[in-house]
């Protein structure tokens, strides 16, 4: 079985900074940037990518739409090949 | 893996609707309505019915819905989106129709079109979004507003001798022979967010039906009206609103739930 | 020749919107005008033509319901008397800010407040000016026989659509409840063509969203809109004026006065002529745009000017403005739902018009 790894794209412009995706994020990946966008909100970035599953939790609660979410199961590289 | 792997395309599993128009949404960082709105072209969308929706926008912090969604748009007075959509579906019933209303608009100054509207069984679908507050206007007592909650209007908090009770107008409204599915959502959590797309995707369905109103109470937060955080205002609201607001369907095709179920 | 029926004005106003091709209307039972709604109602329109019928639980509902149909290109009306026109102003200022064409009927009745059942011509103001927040004017057509009823409806749907504009049928509880033998238009096939670049019917790939609202909150875009609404009732003043002259020829003196006041009016001309005053009758047909030009002509011909109306005064004041001080304009008229005889206007126009002048 291959692990299922999860990735997200914030679009920082798009982003109010309201932390709903931090909190909903049940593998902690997501922290709020220090600098700020153009509107002057801090914005979302993932701070532990490796521990992303692509869950969409972020995205789902996430009331500007402004994360992708990204999915992919990783093959895992068989040594029986 | 890395991520570039990761990001690609074909791997999307979650991307903003299209049906949603470039606009930046006008609404506090955290707000509800940003997530209804998005649930509701989600549906569209997925439904395929871009074509065939007409929707109406009320009065309050969603006035302007009609910037953010890509689809035709009427902005109705205040309160009387209901008796707009009821002009609309009866001279085109083969359209969807959609009003989205907040508490003020819904069950204040608009009350009589919401029961009437609901009580002809005009094959609408209503989505009402209650946060107990009036966001807009800065901060006053909402008829949903609950009881020692404070506003702007209510700064001591609601005072029920003074100032009479929150209307649970959803509860009312699924006792009328007009309605077919009536229920309450809120979009504080990824899964009552799901839920809450689940009932807006039953209330859109249902106009092929031809039964009679579809009505989703979608129980949301005003964090700035609330003076909290976000994230503290969808903990309040989960504490809070939904103790005198429980979740769940009302009424599932023309009955009535019993209560205490929830679905 | 049409169909020749004998007819309450009410009963033609709803035979004319069906005959018309009127797709909807929405309205809330009050007096004098409940046989619109009843008549439609018998009448079962929805199997003649597909028009809809519906009675709303109040006037505020059937506006909007009004405004909801406008916004997607169809034919709709709604009518009432007095107090309940009074109710749909918020929807009839919404209505004239979108830039919607429908048809309101007001059958007046006595006023203010719940007033009485009986005729007046007191909602001049309201029906002419705006009525509601805002600057804007509707057209507003003034029928006085029962055969106008009918035609009006027609004529005002058509004007509702040139402008994208509501349009007014200003009548009185007289013409509301007199039956007169009148001949009807033969039916209009309801049209089922709308102009997409406006309409809210779905947004199609071919086109881009059309949003319906009143909204600008930017000023500087709803001057802008204001602009544009205001070069639209320069054009109605431009391209629709409507007016009838009877006996204006020759008149010394003149009677000014609309709908069943007009009829009145007629009667005193014969009245005035047999005892050898030479009194004339100009009667507006649409209050607005008003008549002005003809009256300012006229104030080069004739010594005096009398506004007849069921009303305190009203559109005595439009007549002064047209008429800008050359010549004397009075005003007379029994009002509060009661009814002038010719006798009382030829007196007033002797009292207030013809004495002082000579």
């Amino acid at each position: 079985m291959g692990k299922i790894r999860g990735a997200i794209v914030v679009d920082t412009e798009r982003c109010k900074g309201c932390e709903l995706c931090v909190e909903a994020c049940p593998t902690d990946v997501i922290r709020m940037e220090r600098k700020v966008n153009s509107k002057g909100y801090h914005y979302a970035y993932m701070e532990h990518p490796e521990s992303c599953s692509g869950c969409m939790n972020c995205g789902i609660i996430c009331p500007d739409g402004a994360i992708t979410v990204y999915r992919v199961k990783e093959e895992k590289v068989s040594e029986e090949t | 893996m890395n991520l570039e792997e990761i990001i690609r395309e074909e791997n999307i599993v979650y991307r903003r609707t299209p049906l949603l128009t470039d606009k930046a949404l006008s609404y506090c960082p955290g707000c509800g309505h940003g997530t209804t709105h998005r649930l509701i072209m989600e549906v569209i969308e997925e439904m395929g019915i871009q074509s065939d929706v007409i929707g109406i926008a009320p009065v309050g912090c969603s006035v302007l819905a009609y910037e953010f969604m890509d689809i035709d748009m009427i902005e109705a007075a205040h309160g009387r989106a209901p008796a707009v959509a009821t002009g609309i579906k009866r001279t085109w019933p083969g359209k969807y129709v959609f009003t989205y209303q907040g508490d003020g608009d819904l069950a204040a100054i608009g009350t009589s079109e919401t029961i009437h509207c609901c009580n002809r069984g005009e094959n609408i679908t209503i989505i009402f979004i209650n946060n107990g507050i009036y966001g807009m206007t800065g901060g006053q007592m909402a008829p949903t507003t609950i009881p020692g909650m404070k506003s702007s209007t209510s700064p001591f908090g609601r005072d029920t001798a003074m100032m009479g009770y929150p209307l649970k107008i959803t509860e009312l409204i699924a006792q009328l022979p007009g309605t077919y599915y009536v229920s309450r959502q809120s979009v504080h959590t990824p899964a009552s967010v799901r839920k809450a797309k689940k009932a807006i995707r039953k209330a859109f369905e249902n106009q092929k039906l031809n039964k009679g109103v579809s009505f989703v109470e979608v129980v949301s937060n005003c964090n700035s009206g609330w003076k909290m955080t976000p994230v503290q205002a969808n903990k309040w609201l989960e504490e809070n609103m939904l103790a005198y607001f429980p979740p769940g369907d009302l009424k599932v095709d023309g009955q009535l739930v019993e209560q205490g179920k929830t679905s | 020749m049409g169909e020749i029926r004998l007819m309450k004005g009410n009963e033609a106003i709803a035979e004319a919107a069906i005959r018309a091709g009127c797709d909807a209307y929405f309205g809330y039972p009050i007096t004098p005008q409940s046989e619109v709604l009843e008549y439609l109602m018998a009448e079962k329109p929805h199997e003649r033509t597909g028009m809809v019928v519906l009675q709303a639980e109040s006037e505020v509902a059937a506006i909007n319901m009004v405004y909801g149909a406008a916004c997607t290109g169809k034919k709709v009306m709604t009518s009432s008397s007095s107090p309940g026109i009074s109710l749909m102003q918020e929807g009839i200022s919404y209505i004239a800010g979108a830039e919607l064409p429908c048809l309101i009927v007001n059958v007046v009745r006595g006023g203010p407040g719940l007033g009485t059942i009986q005729p007046s011509q007191a909602d001049y103001f309201q029906a002419t000016k705006g009525g509601g927040h805002g600057d804007y004017r509707l057209i507003v057509l003034a029928p006085s026989s029962v055969q106008e009823m009918a035609d009006f409806v027609k004529l005002a749907f058509d004007l509702a659509f040139k402008y994208r504009n509501p349009a007014m049928i200003l009548s009185d509880g007289v013409i509301g409840q007199m039956m007169e033998k009148i001949e009807l238009f033969e039916p209009i096939p309801r049209v089922n063509e709308f102009d997409q670049s406006w309409v809210t019917t779905g947004k199609t790939p071919d086109r881009q969203r059309n949003i319906i609202t009143s909204l600008n909150l930017d000023p500087y875009l709803q001057e802008e809109h204001n602009h544009h609404l205001q070069e639209k009732y320069a054009r109605m003043r431009r391209e629709d004026v409507r007016y009838e002259a009877i006996a204006c020829d020759d008149a010394d003196y003149l009677f000014v006065a609309y709908g069943s006041s007009a009829r009145i009016c007629q009667k005193a001309v014969q009245l005035a002529r047999k005892k050898g005053i030479k009194a004339g009758l100009l009667r507006p047909i649409t209050l607005f745009p008003f008549p002005e030009k003809i009256l300012g002509d006229l104030s080069q011909s004739v010594k005096g000017m009398l506004a007849v109306e069921m009303s305190a005064g009203q559109m005595v004041e439009d007549v002064r403005l047209a008429v800008n001080g050359k010549i004397p304009v009075e005003h007379f008229g029994r009002f509060g739902g009661v009814v002038h005889s010719p006798e009382e206007v030829l007196e007033a126009l002797e009292e207030k018009i013809v004495k002082p002048v000579v």
